[in-house]
């Protein structure tokens, strides 16, 4: 695959994953949200959030299992877009649910458990996203750029609970998400027990 | 085969003129693609739209109100496209946006209840000989969902009291028990174990003789829609929603307090008595306030769902908390 197509292929992710935004802003300011559509926008975005985290797992296994190498361009663009859909996600919530009130934010997340898991998911996001540029990751070295970015796995997991804990009665779309996340996070474990990497054997471009 | 060099200089594609084609054929590719995306993320999540078909209901009355019967909630209806597009009804959709559309044309031809038990009269009722009991009277009650959002709706019915009065309860029964229709060829969410099928639910003798308590046929004075419980379904406006029990086919006396389903589904959530209370939360989320559909922002949930004056003496030595 050459330049050309490299930054076209760029090009097509970061678009797509911009329309369910734009979309969903789309309809907002036609009021075609439903009844209900502050709940619409929360659920519509946080499971974007979890749709993108789960793309995100889904480039390294795709990437060994099938040869196409240059598909890891699309790893960065698409985690950055689980944290804006996660990011979007809470600050709906906080304006629009909680009406700016700090105060009611923090007792209800103090309160509910499924929205301390669900803060602690977009919490450790934020250091994946500052970290994302390529001088971020020469600044930390590549060992410990990947070391920190595993964080991945626990916002994907922090996000399927807090998605299955807030379900009230019909969990199987959180099962699904969950058994998913199951088989990706499956992956990377037999993968290690596979192919244990010999200590100083940093490979360019690894990372799970 | 051709040699390269056999090609002439003057068919090898001016370079400015290559790259245009390319970007504009990239240009095409990625909003076609943009579309194609969109056209899909729409597909799979949308919220509900379309038109509710209604019937008016015959011999509509409006009953006399005062400020005390709690009768007529002085406050703005929700709209009719919301109360039909926004429905708690597992039995046809756990999306509350898909419920309209997976219940359009759900049959009630023939339906029949049967109200049995403990009363001096069991009787089974065809749809035509329960409602011409009493003419509908237009109730305008506040629903609030124990998922924190709520409406005002327009219903029409008659109190429960007046079908209890017609069988005559007898000495022992002290709870009303109510179940609905169980075919999961007409309601397809019964074909997935999310609830213990059929949907049963129940009230206290005092409970369902409660002015209030409203055996419903309509809402703004249309035949229910079928979202909304066709043909005739329970509400009680001082519980949450789920204790309004819809496509009713039994109404059973008994003595024991009934199961419910609910409650059966989650103890530690879901209470027999459900009375909203704003001091009581959900295990999961808070009940202090709530948001009434087609406002913004949210509003303070009321004691007994703003009908404390009328069934506050009810519940009086209760403790609510334990009997949540």
């Amino acid at each position: 695959m050459n330049d050309h197509d490299l930054r076209f292929a760029k090009r097509l992710v970061l678009l797509n994953s911009a329309v369910p935004a734009v979309v969903l802003g789309w309809d907002a300011w036609h009021h075609q949200l439903g009844a209900n559509p502050v709940n619409f926008a929360i659920l519509t975005t946080g499971m974007l959030a979890l749709v993108f985290l789960l793309l995100t797992l889904l480039v390294t296994p795709l990437r060994v299992l099938s040869g196409w190498n240059w598909i890891i361009f699309s790893r960065r663009t698409l985690g950055l877009y689980a944290f804006f859909y996660a990011a979007l996600h809470f600050l709906i919530f906080f304006s629009l649910d909680r009406g700016f009130s700090v105060a009611s934010t923090v007792s209800e997340m103090v309160q509910r458990k499924y929205l301390l898991v669900g803060i602690t998911g977009l919490l450790v996001m934020v250091p994946l996203a500052v970290t994302s540029t390529n001088a971020m990751i020469k600044r930390l070295g590549g060992k410990r750029w990947r070391a920190l970015h595993r964080l991945a796995y626990v916002a994907a997991v922090a996000g399927v609970i807090h998605y299955y804990m807030q379900v009230k009665k019909d969990v199987r779309q959180p099962l699904a998400f969950a058994a998913v996340l199951a088989i990706l996070l499956g992956y990377r474990w037999w993968a290690t027990l596979r192919r244990p990497v010999p200590a100083g054997a940093g490979k360019a471009g690894g990372g799970l | 085969m051709q040699e390269p060099d056999k090609i002439s200089q003057r068919e090898i594609t001016d370079p400015a003129v290559y790259f245009n084609r390319r970007q504009f054929l990239q240009t095409g590719i990625l909003a076609a693609s943009a579309v194609a995306t969109g056209v899909v993320y729409h597909e799979l999540n949308h919220p509900a739209a379309g038109v509710t078909k209604t019937v008016p209901l015959a011999g509509l009355t409006t009953t006399p109100t005062n400020a005390d019967n709690g009768f007529h909630a002085a406050e703005p209806a929700t709209s009719f496209q919301d109360i039909t597009h926004y429905n708690n009804f597992y039995e046809f959709s756990t999306d509350k946006e898909g419920v309209a559309a997976a219940a359009a044309g759900f049959n009630t031809r023939g339906w029949q209840v049967s109200v049995e038990g403990l009363v001096r009269h069991p009787r089974v009722f065809s749809l035509a000989e329960l409602l011409s009991l009493s003419p509908p009277e237009e109730r305008i009650y506040r629903m609030r969902c124990v998922e924190t959002w709520s409406m005002v709706i327009p219903w029409a019915g008659y109190s429960l009291s007046k079908l209890l009065d017609v069988v005559e309860p007898l000495e022992g029964a002290r709870y009303v028990a109510f179940e609905s229709l169980l075919d999961p060829q007409r309601m397809p969410g019964q074909r997935a174990d999310v609830l213990n099928w059929p949907y049963v639910e129940g009230l206290r003798l005092d409970e369902a003789m409660h002015p209030l308590t409203l055996l419903a046929s309509g809402i703004y004075g249309q035949a229910l829609p079928p979202q909304d419980g066709a043909p005739l379904r329970l509400v009680v406006p001082w519980k949450y929603g789920f204790k309004g029990i819809k496509s009713i086919v039994k109404i059973k006396l008994v003595a024991e307090q009934p199961r419910t389903t609910w409650s059966e589904a989650g103890p530690n959530e879901y209470g027999f008595y459900a009375n909203v209370n704003p001091h009581v939360d959900h295990p999961r989320w808070s009940q202090a306030t709530e948001q009434r559909i087609g406002q913004s922002g949210r509003r303070p949930t009321l004691m007994f769902n703003g009908y404390e004056a009328q069934v506050g003496h009810l519940y009086a030595g209760l403790d609510l908390r334990a009997n949540f």
